[in-house]
């Protein structure tokens, strides 16, 4: 009960500034004469998420199945590269300047060709959206790992330590809140690839649904199937924010 | 040649920095008897931080030749234990799993281990805290587990780099007396006891601590004065206010700002 009323004495603001902003909109769109196909009102959206012509399930599993991909392959990928890079000044000089390039790119632009390459499918989605989200992943493994204390590695030499020791015992807890704090973004990276890949090239998801809606000028089942993306993202964006709770509770309140 | 727990033999060191080349030691010899408590004073940059880690091999010396027990130092010896300004604990391991990472690292099983380090906390006064995370502690309590984490596999000598520099000053006189209680100045036989090479910047730290203080000389270090402390032990808080105290405080002062030439008597 008294979590319960912190909790409430810290977000009445929040719950107070969004019912503000949906009445508003909806007295707009409600005595403001604004045509549906311009803006819905929040009650059409709401009656657009649940019935309507749209298969929902279908579209949010192929969408979903595309930002958990996509979030998967930046983590493995992205801390694979980061340890490469910490391990070996070799391997950080060829990978470096190399991501570097890659990141530049904007994952916008291939897109189209991942069509040329792959065809329609969840897996090239799945790619765009790990593109976007690696890159924080490797920069924060590879600075998580190389920002230890020289006393502390000192520490290891005098005990004649393996390298690799240093690495499980030392480097590699020591780099997990800089993972776990780049995760967050690659959570909200993944969601941003899939739907790009999906207004390329898709027959499925909710990328998909809102392309459609701009031919069928049905923009509730648009707005509808902006609340499904942003409820997936935030709730792996709320995983993530566990994970880093469970696993590195040492670091909390350092981000 | 002396014979010495660690012998130095004109030891000098000179890194490359980006204006050329810096002599931060030179011709350092001093000789350190088994048991002995020395502490090295010095101005900031005079290099007795490097020579600390000189004599555990973990940076080499460019000239000289540093032997402990009758083995040539080239790279880290084992049988030490180091403690530092800053207590470096790691901050996911509970105090008594920080205590215990020497054994880990050194590929010893901990496990055997763990007795003596409930052993070493309870002596360092944290009997009951050995599953606390570090924030959890003080930063006195936190020096006082990095010092049991460096007294874990019994090493015969302990090297202290300014290990109470970031306490306040009280707790920095009580944690003095902690040191020589720890260290056995009144159980243990002066041979039984660990030999200390303790950094500091602080002369009367060095007076209440010591056996001996070496003072150094800045850019580039060299020893300065060499200086007995001749003080009664077991060491206690009414000796500070002692007339003999003052005395060696007065003269290793005047060694260190080389105001007269005092201070170099043996």
């Amino acid at each position: 009960m008294t979590k319960l009323g912190a909790f409430s004495r810290q977000y009445w603001p929040t719950v107070v500034l969004f019912a503000f902003l949906l009445a508003s909109w909806q007295t707009a769109v409600t005595f403001g004469n604004i045509r549906e196909y311009l803006l819905p009102a929040p009650l059409s959206v709401w009656n657009a998420l649940w019935h309507g012509d749209t298969a929902w399930a279908g579209h949010l599993w192929t969408t979903t199945l595309e930002i958990i991909g996509a979030f998967l392959m930046a983590a493995v990928v992205g801390v694979a590269l980061g340890v490469a890079i910490a391990w070996s000044p070799v391997l950080a000089n060829a990978l470096v300047p190399f991501l570097v390039f890659v990141n530049t790119l904007p994952k916008v632009a291939i897109a189209p060709l991942f069509l040329i390459w792959m065809g329609y499918g969840i897996f090239p989605n799945m790619l765009m959206g790990a593109l976007i989200g690696f890159f924080p992943v490797v920069i924060n493994t590879a600075v998580g790992l190389s920002q230890v204390e020289p006393d502390m590695l000192d520490l290891g030499r005098v005990f004649n330590a393996p390298k690799w020791k240093i690495f499980v015992k030392i480097r590699i807890p020591n780099a997990l809140p800089y993972i776990l704090s780049a995760l967050k973004i690659t959570a909200t990276a993944a969601v941003v690839g899939a739907i790009v890949g999906e207004f390329v090239a898709s027959q499925r998801g909710l990328g998909y649904v809102i392309v459609t809606t701009q031919s069928s000028m049905n923009t509730s089942v648009a707005f509808a199937a902006l609340v499904w993306i942003s409820v997936v993202g935030l709730l792996l964006y709320g995983a993530v924010v566990l994970l880093a709770h469970l696993w590195a509770p040492w670091a909390e309140g350092v981000d | 040649m002396n014979k010495g727990l660690i012998d130095l033999h004109e030891v000098g060191m000179t890194y490359q920095a980006a204006s050329g080349p810096v002599e931060a030691l030179a011709g350092i010899s001093a000789s350190i008897g088994a048991g002995e408590f020395v502490s090295l004073v010095g101005p900031s940059g005079c290099g007795k931080s490097t020579l600390l880690r000189i004599v555990a091999g973990l940076r080499p010396a460019t000239r000289g030749t540093i032997t402990v027990a009758g083995r040539t130092v080239t790279q880290p010896i084992p049988d030490i234990g180091m403690v530092f300004q800053a207590p470096i604990l790691l901050k996911w391991r509970s105090i008594l799993e920080n205590v215990l990472l020497p054994a880990e690292l050194a590929g010893k099983d901990p496990a055997k281990l763990r007795p003596r380090a409930e052993q070493l906390l309870e002596m360092a006064g944290l009997a009951g805290f050995g599953p606390k995370l570090p924030r959890e502690l003080s930063g006195g309590m936190q020096q006082r587990a990095a010092l049991c984490r460096a007294l874990l596999l019994d090493p015969p000598l302990l090297l202290m780099d300014e290990p109470f520099g970031a306490l306040d000053a009280m707790t920095r006189d009580d944690m003095a007396l902690e040191l020589l209680r720890i260290w056995g100045e009144k159980d243990l036989a002066r041979e039984a006891r660990k030999t200390v090479l303790f950094v500091t910047h602080s002369i009367p730290e060095a007076v209440f601590l010591s056996d001996r203080v070496i003072v150094m000389s800045a850019r580039p270090g060299r020893i300065a004065a060499d200086l007995r402390i001749d003080l009664p032990r077991p060491r206690t808080v009414e000796l500070r206010a002692t007339e003999a105290f003052g005395r060696l405080n007065l003269e290793l002062f005047r060694a260190l700002t080389g105001k007269t030439g005092g201070g170099t008597t043996l």
